[in-house]
Parts: structure tokens; sequence; C-alpha cells
């Protein structure tokens, strides 16, 4: 049995992983909602966030300029990705959008694995997350406790795109009965496009913020798309509060599992999934017969 | 000119032939019901003028224009506005974003309170999700949302389906009076009595075909017409 502050520790991890996750999993969901594609190649999208922060931290020395840059640089990947792929896929089987997208995960990583090696690269903790915070029983790393705190916000700003604008408005109407929103005059492409950029920003996003955490390699993202994935069964496909309080759940029980036996900890998430999908097989917050 | 016409359109579901040659016309200011056993052809019709399902040959045109192979966006935008008989209310919106969705792109959209002045109901369910409305309030939030786009031409889909009769009443008093201040529409109905109460001309249907074509008042003054032609009761 693991010590109290070793559990309380787990439990803060939990919640790093956790909002870490439901802002990967809100790109991944939301996509597969408006879109209908099931992007495979977010696990891809992550790793090249989190290289782009690893590269404009060389020539900014900053790493907010560096995540600013970064975005930019992921919203106009995510634009030519819908504009000269993805949006060829929407009326196709959705074999052929796994395929596709999951090839272009494969040759975004072959081409980070191309430049950058297949060695861990290290991006330093921002000099203003150094060092560790006092929390009463507990010393907790900074970064990690901004990391929860700037996802947080982030999430409380694609909460008031979604629900207090009229781009979210068409996004969640979208999701719903995209048909139905054709006929009453609106041209779904161009939100299928900002949908689909607004993704790819938040999954690179997270990478970005992730990168001082952990060795940023090519392959960083293959684990996080697996766990994701869950998230957005857990949560309910197509939900933006399902995807973040799937995310939450989900990183919590990663992250306790280990402190009492660190190979069980996937092996609870999946059994999670398998027990949520028999007793509710829309998920938590998904409408029955989605999808 | 007509301000809708349907010409000798061919319409199918995968291999399935549905509408065969199928040609209406509808006035500005006048509606129109199409009436005919299930399987007819009417919400095929509704379909293809709304571009949802695009005709295999022949042309609809709006003011002498052709629209047959638009998007249905496209064509929403140029007035013409379907109410499904699904009703497709956004379960997950509330009743005021249901409309405000509908008003984005309509360039004479009405105020909230001009529709609320036709259906008060909504304006007192006006912060409620769509999935919680009862079928009578669906299908009023369904029109209102053909209504406050101002459309100028509207396409009912059985719009009287599976509602209680004292709601009926309340629709067919909203319908006659668009009816009076000129909106066009043409409605789909199996309750006849109902659609012929404030239509002013009928096509019947019958297996893709027009069948009949005359005022609501012949129809209602000769009622075995309607039961040789279409198989439903005056």
């Amino acid at each position: 049995m693991p010590s109290w502050p070793a559990l309380a520790s787990q439990a803060f991890n939990g919640l790093a992983l956790g909002s870490l996750l439901a802002l990967v999993s809100s790109g991944l969901t939301i996509i597969l909602g408006t879109l209908g594609v099931l992007n495979f190649a977010h696990g891809a999208l992550f790793a090249v966030g989190a290289y782009a922060a690893f590269v404009m931290l060389q020539y900014t020395q900053s790493f907010l300029l560096a995540i600013a840059v970064g975005c930019g640089f992921m919203l106009v990947l995510g634009f030519l990705l819908e504009r000269l792929i993805i949006r060829f896929f929407y009326g196709r089987p959705h074999e052929d959008q796994i395929l596709v997208t999951y090839g272009i995960g494969i040759v975004l990583v072959e081409c980070v694995r191309a430049v950058f090696g297949g060695n861990a690269q290290r991006v330093p903790t921002p000099s203003w997350g150094q060092g560790a915070t006092q929390l009463g029983f507990l010393i907790y790393p900074t970064y990690r406790l901004q990391l929860i705190a700037i996802i947080a916000t982030l999430l409380v700003g694609l909460y008031l795109v979604l629900y207090r604008t009229s781009m979210g408005l068409v996004v969640r109407a979208g999701i719903e009965n995209p048909g139905m929103v054709g006929i009453l005059g609106i041209n779904l492409r161009r939100t299928f496009l900002l949908v689909f950029a607004i993704g790819v920003v938040a999954v690179g996003l997270a990478g970005m913020l992730y990168a001082p955490v952990v060795a940023v390699t090519p392959d960083m993202g293959a684990n996080f798309m697996a766990q994701s994935f869950v998230v957005i069964v857990l949560g309910g496909l197509g939900s933006f509060p399902g995807a973040v309080v799937g995310g939450l759940i989900a990183g919590e029980i990663v992250s306790l599992t280990s402190a009492f036996n660190s190979s069980y900890s996937e092996v609870m998430l999946y059994a999670l999934m398998a027990l949520l999908l028999v007793l509710r097989p829309q998920g938590l917050f998904g409408s029955e017969g989605r999808v | 000119m007509s301000l809708l016409e349907v010409d000798r359109i061919n319409t199918l579901y995968g291999d399935s032939h549905v509408l065969f040659d199928l040609s209406i016309r509808v006035e500005e200011g006048e509606v129109v019901a199409l009436l005919g056993r299930n399987g007819a052809g009417k919400t095929t019709t509704l379909r293809s003028i709304m571009g949802v399902l695009a005709p295999r040959s022949g042309e609809i045109r709006l003011d002498g224009k052709p629209i047959s192979g638009l998007a249905p966006s496209a064509i929403a935008r140029l007035g013409v506005q379907l109410v499904p008989e699904e009703r497709a209310i956004f379960g997950g919106l509330t009743v005021e974003e249901n409309l405000r969705i509908a008003a984005l792109t309509a360039p004479n959209a009405w105020s909230f309170e001009r529709i609320y002045a036709v259906f008060p109901r909504l304006k007192e369910r006006r912060k409620s999700l769509g999935r919680t409305l009862s079928g009578g309030e669906q299908q009023m939030l369904s029109i209102a949302r053909a209504l406050i786009r101002d459309a100028r031409i509207i396409l009912l889909d059985e719009p009287f389906e599976g509602l209680a009769p004292l709601i009926v009443r309340d629709l067919v008093n909203v319908a006659a009076g668009l009816a009076r201040e000129g909106r066009t529409m043409i409605v789909v109905e199996q309750n006849v009595a109902a659609a012929l109460s404030f239509a002013t001309r009928v096509y019947g249907l019958n297996n893709g075909h027009v069948v009949f074509e005359g005022s609501s008042a012949e129809l209602t003054a000769n009622p075995e017409l309607a039961r040789d032609f279409l198989g439903v009761g005056v």
C-alpha cells in the first residue's frame, strides 16, 4: 500500500495527465463529431506539436513565444491537411478515412524522425515553471501545476467558442444533424475546415505543453492517441463535455493504478471502457444512436 | 412565370426509380397540396426541390432560374425551405439556438419577437433544449425555423403527422394565417381535410406520376376523385 503523500502526488499526476488527455481528446472528438472522420493522425500531430515547441525554443528562447509560433504552424498544417487531403474523404467509407489519416500519421512521424533522428530530445522547463511548489503535505513540480491551470483555461476557451459563438452553434448542430444544417442554408465546408484546424491546434498545443515533462520522441504520440480513443468512447463520441470528463477520469485511473502497480494502469483503463460499453454503450455524455 | 417550376424530373433512391417525368408548378402566394398514397413520391418531390436528392434528369426552376443540382444550403439561401417530416430539431440546442442557427444565413431574418407572436408557446420554452419539447412544440419550432428565414416558399412535409387533434387545429390555423398573408407553401399531408382547409390547389400523385391536378374546391366537391386516384378519403 503506497503512502498517502504518494497517492496524493499520483492524484495530481492524474489531474495533469487527465487535463492533457482532455485537450487531446476534445480535438479528436469534435473532428469526429462534426466531420465524421476518426483522425488517426492525431498522435503524430501531438508529436509534431512537441517538436514545433522544441525547434521554436531554439530560435526564440522564450517558451511562450515558441508556443505562439508553434500554434500558428499547427494552424497552417491543419488548413493544408484539410484542403489537400481530408476534405476528399468526407463522403467516403470509414475504412478509407482511417487508412488515409493513419497514412498521414506515419508520414508525419517519419518526417520528424528524418529531420531530428530517433533519439529523445529535451525541451527545458520554462523559466517561470522551475522548481517545486509546497502544497501543505505535498511538494509538487510547479510546471505541472501550471500545466493543469493552462489547459483548464484553454478548455474554458474552447467551451466559450463552442457554446457562445455562431461557429460553435453550427458545430454543435452539425454534430447532431449535418443534413439539417445544410437545409438551413449553412455551407458546412468552411466550418469543417475550421474545426479540423482547431482540432489540430488543440492536439499540437497539448504536445507543446507536455514537451517539458517527457522525452520528446517521434513516437511519443502513439500511446496518447490510444488513450484518447478510450477517452472519447468513455465520454461519448462527438461530445465535448464527454471528452473533458472522460479525459480526467482516464488520467486518474492510469495514475492511481500506477501507484499500486504500474503494469496494470493501462489494463484498468481498458477494463473500465469495456465495463462502460456494457452498461452505457453511448458513453457518459453521448446520445443514443450516434455514429 | 411561376415562382417554382418542377419540369419533368426523374429522381432515384439508389437504383429505385421514384419520380417519373414529374412536373408541378407553384405560383407566388399559392398554397399547393401534394396528396397521394404512401410511396407515391410526395416526400421525394419535396426533397428533390430542396436539393437533398438531386434529380437524375429534368429541371427545377425558381424564378425561371435552374436550381436543380445546387447544394441544399445554396437552395435554402435562395429562399426555399423544407420543414422535414422528422422535424429535425437540434435536440442539444435550445429553442432560441435552433431559431438563431436558422436565421444565420437569412438576409431578411425575422426577429424572435415576430416568431413568438406566431408561436407564443415557443417563447415560454425558449430556453428549453430541443429534445425536451413535445411533438407539437417541435413541429412549431420546425415551422418557425422556416419562417424566421422569411423563406419565399416553404415545403411542409407531413406537418400534422402524429399530433393530437387540438394541436393539429392550432397548426392549421397558423398555416391558414400564413396562407392569407400570401406565404407560398407546398404541403404534403395524409390528413387531406386539414391540408385542403388552407391549400388552394392540389396535385394528386401516384407511383411517382401526377395523376390529378385541380383546385381544392374541385376535390372537395368530388370526393370520389380522391378515392379513385389517390386512395385517400376527403
